[in-house]
């Protein structure tokens, strides 16, 4: 029994996007789509306990969706109208465009993917969706993540399948021109979902939750597959995978925050690390300009290489944030360079950059400048800074970290 | 045979500006063109002014005619278009062509059903 429903829960995580995806195609109907994979799944859970799993689980679950989704438009009075619907939308009715490559991209996942994440749809939208129609969580699973009661998530869900039926967002992959903009649209989807598991930003939620980066990495890897050469995809991964490998020490045991430097190098993911690794290799060994997410995880990469903290090499970590600056000057990505600037060329230095970017409504900003004021010995300033911090921290850990930092200044 | 939907674009007018200039007609025209040319024309239009309204209530007895608009606002639609495309990736493409064309910002809209 409890092996059928560990079967159950690794088809669930296999399977579910690749059933919706091929029922879209089919009915051109995201509602039908969803309501009958989820239909299926609560048939197999009824069946194979008693039937047995069956040889191709996945095909069974598709052929169960298909047969309910027909007997439902049976039921429907407008059936005519209904199959014609379901021709609308598939790439198969458009061979007058120029479409991206296909091959490794021609996957109905790929297209409920790029639906899911269409720039018509706002990105709080997106994320839900993405979440619920390919990682296939169910709608409190969302609402709860998010801290949305259950009914306006579902209303959020609702609306966007109704705009995209109504507007006819298409279900496919984007045109080749538009595909990079697309492709980091949906990066932008993944990534949040991934931020709001390691550093939730709500004082009522926990400071990490593994549920949600783990389902980032999960819905990123899926993206990886089906988008193989995409240097910024795997570029994503890497950084979530380096990230990820020191979530466990990121937190103590009180519930404060372990900085970079602080953390048991010996308890971070040496798996993890290692294939973030490799991805940051073979991006540097394709000899193309990296984009954001690969730049990012290369900082990373050179982070976890370093045995201690003392280790780090901060001029190749400062080299790497000059070419972030070029692709993204803006002072979040400057105030970052600052931090690193600050072990290589020392607080006064970091101050002079830090000081004047305009994020004073940034919790990070004032967290950096009261470190550094704190290290010039500066302290009544560094008090100042970290009160500001304070005020605008929403992680709890963080908070947690900032008062103790606080209290321990002494002096003027 | 691609099944078409319809979409309005309606030009969004938020600044003291009159009308249109001469350059940003031009644009316009070649826009239109070029919307013929491709098959997605249905209709395009320019409004006069909001104030030029009269909102009209037939609904019950002798009809009712009130001078002026039906929203008094600062932002109002100065004109539309009204096209056909396969899907919305088409539309918005042709939107953001219109907004560039007529130096607007636009809302683009699905008709019901289209």
């Amino acid at each position: 029994m409890t092996d059928v429903g560990e079967v159950i829960t690794r088809v669930h995580h296999e399977e579910w996007a690749r059933v919706v995806a091929t029922l879209a195609r089919r009915f051109g109907d995201l509602d039908i789509a969803e309501e009958m994979t989820a239909e299926a799944f609560a048939t197999a859970v009824e069946r194979w306990p008693v039937d047995g799993v069956p040889p191709s689980p996945g095909a069974w679950l598709t052929t169960t969706a298909h047969r309910k989704a027909i007997d439902r438009l049976r039921r429907e009075v407008r059936r005519e109208e209904k199959h014609k619907e379901a021709l609308m939308l598939s790439d198969a009715s458009e061979q007058t465009e120029t479409t991206a490559p296909l091959g490794a991209i021609d996957d109905d996942r790929l297209r409920l993917v790029f639906t899911c994440c269409h720039p018509a749809l706002a990105l709080e939208v997106r994320v839900a969706l993405t979440l619920r129609m390919v990682g296939g969580l169910t709608v409190p699973e969302i609402a709860r993540a998010f801290l949305v009661q259950e009914t306006a998530m579902a209303r959020r869900i609702t609306r966007a399948k109704a705009k995209i039926k109504a507007a006819k967002i298409p279900y496919r992959v984007p045109l080749r021109e538009d595909l990079p903009a697309r492709v980091t649209g949906v990066l932008a989807v993944l990534y949040l979902i991934f931020n709001e598991g390691y550093l939730a930003s709500d004082p009522e939620k926990e400071a990490v939750r593994g549920d949600l980066t783990a389902e980032a990495i999960r819905l990123t890897r899926l993206v990886r597959a089906l988008m193989p050469a995409d240097g910024e995809v795997a570029g994503l991964l890497a950084l979530m995978l380096l990230t990820e490998a020191r979530r466990a020490v990121r937190v103590s045991a009180s519930g404060e925050l372990v900085t970079f430097d602080k953390q048991d190098r010996g308890a971070w993911d040496r798996e993890l690390i290692a294939e973030g690794h490799a991805l940051v290799r073979a991006r540097l060994a394709s000899g193309q300009a990296p984009g954001r997410y690969q730049i990012l995880a290369a900082i990373n990469a050179v982070h976890t290489d370093a045995p201690d903290v003392r280790d780090t090499d901060w001029s190749q970590v400062i080299a790497l944030y000059d070419q972030l600056v070029r692709l993204d000057p803006s002072p979040i990505v400057r105030l970052n360079r600052a931090i690193a600037v600050a072990e290589l060329d020392g607080p006064q230095v970091a101050l002079a950059e830090v000081d004047g970017l305009p994020l004073e409504g940034y919790h990070a900003f004032h967290a950096t400048r009261a470190d550094l004021l704190r290290r010039l010995g500066r302290s009544e300033e560094s008090r100042a800074a970290y009160d500001r911090a304070i005020g605008l921290a929403g992680n709890t850990a963080e908070t947690a970290y900032l008062i103790r930092r606080r209290n321990q200044l002494t002096g003027p | 045979m691609i099944p078409m939907a319809q979409y309005m674009i309606s030009v969004l007018f938020d600044d003291t500006t009159d009308t249109a200039t001469a350059e940003e007609m031009a644009a316009i025209d070649t826009f239109n063109d070029q919307l013929r040319a491709e098959g997605h024309w249905v209709f395009a239009g320019g409004l006069a002014s909001p104030s030029t309204a009269t909102v009209v209530d037939g609904r019950d007895g002798e009809p009712v005619f009130t001078d002026g608009p039906y929203l008094e606002s600062k932002e109002y639609i100065a004109g539309l278009w009204i096209i056909e495309a396969s899907h919305l990736d088409v539309a918005l493409r042709l939107a953001a062509l219109g907004s560039k064309n007529c130096n607007r910002r636009v809302e683009l809209r699905p008709f019901l059903g289209g």
